[in-house]
């Protein structure tokens, strides 16, 4: 059943192949052509392209892979000189690696749900049939994500294979294989870096349960000196050493490396990204618009805002009234953010379902109060959280509201005719179909109050549906009224500010769930 | 569970399974239409296009005229009524939105974006208001309870490949037609026999090739009408008799005011001149034409007079079947055997009518699900060489798989979870046999598929792989007719209901 629904879901993604494509396909055909034609010394110094590439080695070799079979398809994709080429040749093959490349994303999910189908959690007779259990209903959940999608079937990246990955280390360390979680942790961050910003969930988990085995939940840092396991921290250490070393090495050794982390962390970018991916500072730059018109109108304020309501949307983003914002200063509220989530995870060893909830919250923390944040990030909350949706009732609440509003977030990434229709469906099928089935799995015998959209509080069902007329003005009211010209970009704003509310509402309630859950408990009572 | 949470989750899922129809046709809608970019005839979409342009801009005496304004040799309407009345509509919405899709004569070929968004959302609209409702209609009222299943059969027959691959892919608009039918169908099932006669006269005037169809509902209703004897049946056959005929009237009334105009209706529905069949047909003649050269051999109209004959005497035996022993269990059977037999044996057929035999079939699902999913598969495989030319190949075998893989997931599925699940129903679903020959059958057309994408076929046999595929459908199609007959006369005549009743006496 399993393999059946992962080509059923596959050959929607067929379907999608020829819909539109953002410029990361070409991103991506340009790594294909370097990787392909030039010696590994020149990957991260070439610069024909203005699309560099930025992504780790190992992602390099990906490419290198990759290109390897693309030669068979169209060589001359793989020509570094050949900007924007697009055959149709060309198309198939970079769709269908995307397509097959999600084989990754189902096995990490066929782990996940291997693990709540063994661990004992939520046993019940309730769910004889098969496909209403609460692994198969993960499986759709995130088979069937209308982000990934949206991300990487219709505007063109790799993110299910990288997410597979990520999955794939969930599921080991919950199954309590540290070393293997360990080392594809390690892989995908020399894959994608962004997923540094989880690092801190896998190191304190890692540490604390695997170098100090069997030290008591209190213990104190005498007890845990004694308990250090030496053999263990070095094997863990080598193992995540190795796949750097592996990764970075041949760099290092042709003395790269210098050009290699200047591509990976370019520090020249703005606050936020071009569309405001909905968190803090998305709503922090809407205040700050919102007091320089208010200063102008009524003269408080001498500033020069004349850009302000009408560019707007510029990467490098000085603000008006409110203090402008530094790079380290989003590093320090970042990590301040989680440090309380890092703590209690530190004080709750043996229970591995707290650490894929500290691991979201360090994704929470870092995608709202992060230095340029990508609206893409957000799958990295929705991604995780999904295998505690199935889990535990209070968790499948907050993944409804989040996986919602998140992925609603991604629609100015497609804002082309033909696929208004497809991203709709995507969003309304995602959301009916975890509507249903966690109201079905965790509210069966309550019933529910008025007015309210299952498992959810009113507020929330009321926020929940201001999404359509939200929609509505975007592109019915908003182009009707003639304010296009006036004020292009004042859908974008509302859109992210709106969704950044939903998403701090999820951060702040499920970091409130997190810290007040008891420590060693992990096993599901029955609702 | 209370009863009205489980309406809720019915709702709540009979709504997903719309929303899973609708991404699927809107999947295909991305890819390209027929006679994209190909002047100066284009293709299909064109032909769609340029009536909306003349329905629009000409009054209704010119539709079906050669004038200075209406060229018939550049894509004349060849459709009945309804259809042009459907353009008409179309091209009033068309001429709201840009005044250049349909502009006389100087639209002709018009393509863009924005014309295509148009045009597939048309197409998609037609689905949503008779299609959908139709087949919907058909299962739930065939089921009488609500349940999952019945949403199963919905979502199965609703995400046909060859329709969707030939509606919103290549361009036309026969979910329309077929919608109707299936509506007629429905209809009849629920004993509203006045109002299935006019939605099946509603789907004739669509589309001539409904024809196929009208023997089973002509013999159909004469033999459960006059079943309860003639004197009590004449009154009933009298009131349907005049339902069909003002049916008719009203929808052609434009074109009956003179003699001429409906000689030149006939005249462009049933193009004589055209011959047997176009381009390469998975039927009999075509078939046939591989060893004799038929075409050369006979003139049109020995050839007419010949498909005539054989498609009257390969019908007959189902047809008589379904007038003395009428049954609804049968009814959808009839269809599928009539509408499969003027595929095989009649005059004028074109690759896409084999929906007019494959849609039938999908109602079968769920009595026969295995045989069902086979012939949709081959169904849709048979059109592959008119696919390939428009650029659907991928969304072909993506579709085709799916469908596969959707009716066996949920077939089991159905049968692990019904309690009350009909064994007999679902038995070749799980024999192996059958499954060896399926496989082997999927095999052949997958290696016919490679052979002729990636292989240039003999410079003396340019049409090698098409008529390959023909042949190698029509054996199956010829099969397939063989086992719809049987089934037909398998089935007791005595319907379902009586022998409940039946039952329940004793």
């Amino acid at each position: 059943m399993f393999w059946s629904v992962v080509l059923l879901i596959s050959c929607v993604k067929l379907l999608l192949i020829p819909a539109y494509r953002s410029t990361d396909f070409e991103v991506h055909r340009n790594w294909l052509a370097i990787t392909h034609s030039l010696p590994v010394k020149k990957w991260y110094t070439e610069s024909t392209s203005e699309w560099t590439l930025d992504y780790p080695p190992l992602f390099a070799w990906f490419e290198y892979f990759l290109s390897q079979i693309a030669q068979f398809f169209d060589p001359k994709m793989l020509i570094v000189t050949n900007l924007n080429y697009a055959s149709p040749e060309t198309i198939l093959f970079q769709r269908l690696s995307v397509i097959l490349a999600d084989l990754m994303f189902a096995y990490g999910t066929r782990e996940c749900c291997k693990y709540v189908t063994n661990s004992g959690l939520r046993k019940s007779s309730r769910w004889n049939f098969r496909w209403s259990s609460p692994s198969a209903m993960l499986q759709l959940l995130l088979l069937g994500n209308a982000g990934l999608f949206i991300v990487d079937h219709i505007h063109f990246q790799y993110n299910g294979f990288l997410y597979g990955i990520q999955l794939l280390s969930i599921a080991k360390i919950l199954q309590g294989s540290y070393v293997a979680g360990a080392f594809w942790f390690a892989v995908l961050l020399n894959l994608k870096h962004i997923y540094a910003y989880v690092a801190p969930a896998y190191l304190v988990y890692l540490l604390r349960n695997y170098c100090f085995p069997n030290a008591p939940a209190n213990a104190s840092l005498k007890e845990l000196h004694a308990h250090f396991s030496m053999k263990r921290f070095t094997e863990l250490g080598c193992t995540v050493l190795g796949v750097f070393i592996v990764s970075f090495g041949p760099f290092l050794l042709m003395n790269e490396i210098g050009n290699v982390l200047g591509r990976l962390f370019p520090f020249k970018r703005g606050l936020s990204h071009a569309y405001w991916a909905p968190n803090f500072w998305a709503l922090y730059n809407t205040a700050d618009k919102f007091a320089a018109v208010a200063g102008q109108r009524y003269k408080l304020l001498n500033v020069s805002t004349n850009a302000a309501m009408t560019g707007g949307l510029v990467q490098e983003f000085e603000h008006s009234v409110l203090p402008s914002i530094t790079p380290r200063m989003t590093f320090m509220l970042s990590l301040l953010s989680i440090t309380p989530a890092l703590v209690k995870l530190w004080l709750s060893p043996g229970n591995p379902l707290h650490f894929v909830r500290c691991l979201v919250l360090c994704a929470f923390g870092s995608f709202m109060f992060g230095w340029h944040v990508h609206e893409k990030a957000v799958l990295m909350l929705i991604i995780p959280l999904t295998v505690l949706a199935v889990v535990w009732r209070r968790e499948a609440q907050i993944y409804l509201v989040l996986s919602t509003v998140g992925h609603y977030s991604l629609f100015p990434l497609l804002f082309t005719a033909f696929e208004l229709p497809i991203k709709v469906l995507l969003l309304l099928i995602n959301a009916l179909y975890a509507f249903l089935n966690l109201s079905h799995l965790f509210a069966l015998d309550k019933p529910a109050a008025s007015w309210t959209l299952p498992l959810l509080n009113r507020t929330e069902s009321l926020y929940l549906v201001g999404l359509l007329p939200l929609f509505l003005f975007e592109q019915v009211f908003h182009p009707a009224l003639g304010l296009s010209d006036k004020f292009p970009f004042l859908p974008l704003m509302i859109t992210s500010a709106y969704c950044a509310i939903g998403v701090l509402y999820c951060f702040v309630q499920y970091y409130w769930h997190f810290i007040g859950m008891s420590g060693s408990n992990h096993k599901r009572k029955t609702h | 569970m209370s009863s009205s949470s489980s309406v809720d989750v019915f709702r709540g899922a009979g709504v997903l399974t719309l929303l899973g129809i609708l991404i699927l046709r809107w999947g295909v809608s991305l890819h390209s239409y027929s006679g994209q970019k190909k002047p100066p005839m284009y293709g299909d979409y064109e032909a769609q296009r340029h009536w909306m342009e003349v329905t629009h801009n000409l009054p209704v005496k010119e539709w079906y005229f050669n004038t200075t304004n209406n060229d018939l040799l550049y894509w004349g309407l060849d459709y009945p009524p309804l259809t042009a009345y459907h353009s008409k509509l179309c091209g009033f919405i068309a001429s709201q939105i840009d005044e250049s899709f349909v502009a006389l004569g100087t639209s002709r070929g018009f393509e863009s974006y924005a014309h295509k968004l148009f045009m597939r959302w048309t197409v998609i609209f037609s689905d949503l208001l008779i299609l959908i409702p139709s087949v919907w209609w058909y299962f739930v009222s065939r089921h009488k309870t609500s349940d999952d299943s019945s949403l199963v059969w919905i979502f199965l027959v609703l995400s046909h490949p060859g329709l969707l691959l030939i509606d919103h892919g290549h361009f036309q608009y026969n979910g329309i037609s077929l919608g109707f039918t299936v509506a007629a169908a429905a209809a009849i099932f629920q004993n509203k026999k006045l109002l299935g006669s006019m939605l099946f006269v509603f789907a004739l005037s669509f589309k001539q090739m409904s024809l196929y169809h009208a023997f089973p509902f002509f013999f159909y209703l004469l033999g459960d009408t006059l079943k309860g004897g003639i004197l009590k049946g004449v009154p009933n056959l009298a009131a349907i008799a005049f339902v069909v005929l003002s049916t008719f009237a009203l929808l052609w009334s434009p074109f009956l005011t003179e003699i001429n105009q409906i000689k030149q209706v006939f005249v462009r529905l049933f193009p004589f001149a055209r011959g047997v069949f176009e381009d390469k047909v998975s039927n009999v003649w075509c078939a046939l034409n591989v060893l004799i050269k038929i075409k050369n051999l006979f003139k049109n109209e020995e050839m007419a007079l010949m498909c005539l004959v054989s498609t009257l005497i390969v019908v007959l035996p189902s047809c008589l079947d379904i007038l003395f022993r009428p049954n609804k269990k049968k009814f959808v059977y009839a269809l599928i055997n009539s509408g499969l037999t003027f595929f095989l044996f009649s005059y004028q057929v074109h690759e896409k009518s084999i929906l007019l035999a494959s849609i039938p079939v999908a109602l079968a699902l769920p009595s026969d699900p295995f045989l069902s999913m086979w012939f949709t598969t081959v169904s849709s495989f048979s059109m592959l060489p008119l696919l390939l030319k428009d650029g659907l190949l991928i969304p072909t075998v993506a579709l085709s798989v799916f469908h596969i893989v959707a009716t066996t997931l949920m077939v089991n599925v159905l049968a692990s979870t019904s309690l009350k699940s009909n064994k007999s129903d679902n038995q070749n679903v799980t024999n192996f046999w059958w499954w060896a020959v399926f496989s082997l059958s999927m095999m052949g057309c997958a290696v016919l598929t490679l052979l002729t994408v990636a292989v240039k076929p003999p410079k003396h046999l340019p049409d090698l792989f098409p008529l390959l595929i023909s042949v190698y459908s029509c054996i199956h199609f010829l099969g397939f007719l063989l086992y719809f007959n049987y089934k037909q006369f398998s089935l007791s005549g005595i319907s379902l209901r009586q022998t409940v009743d039946e039952k329940k006496h004793k």
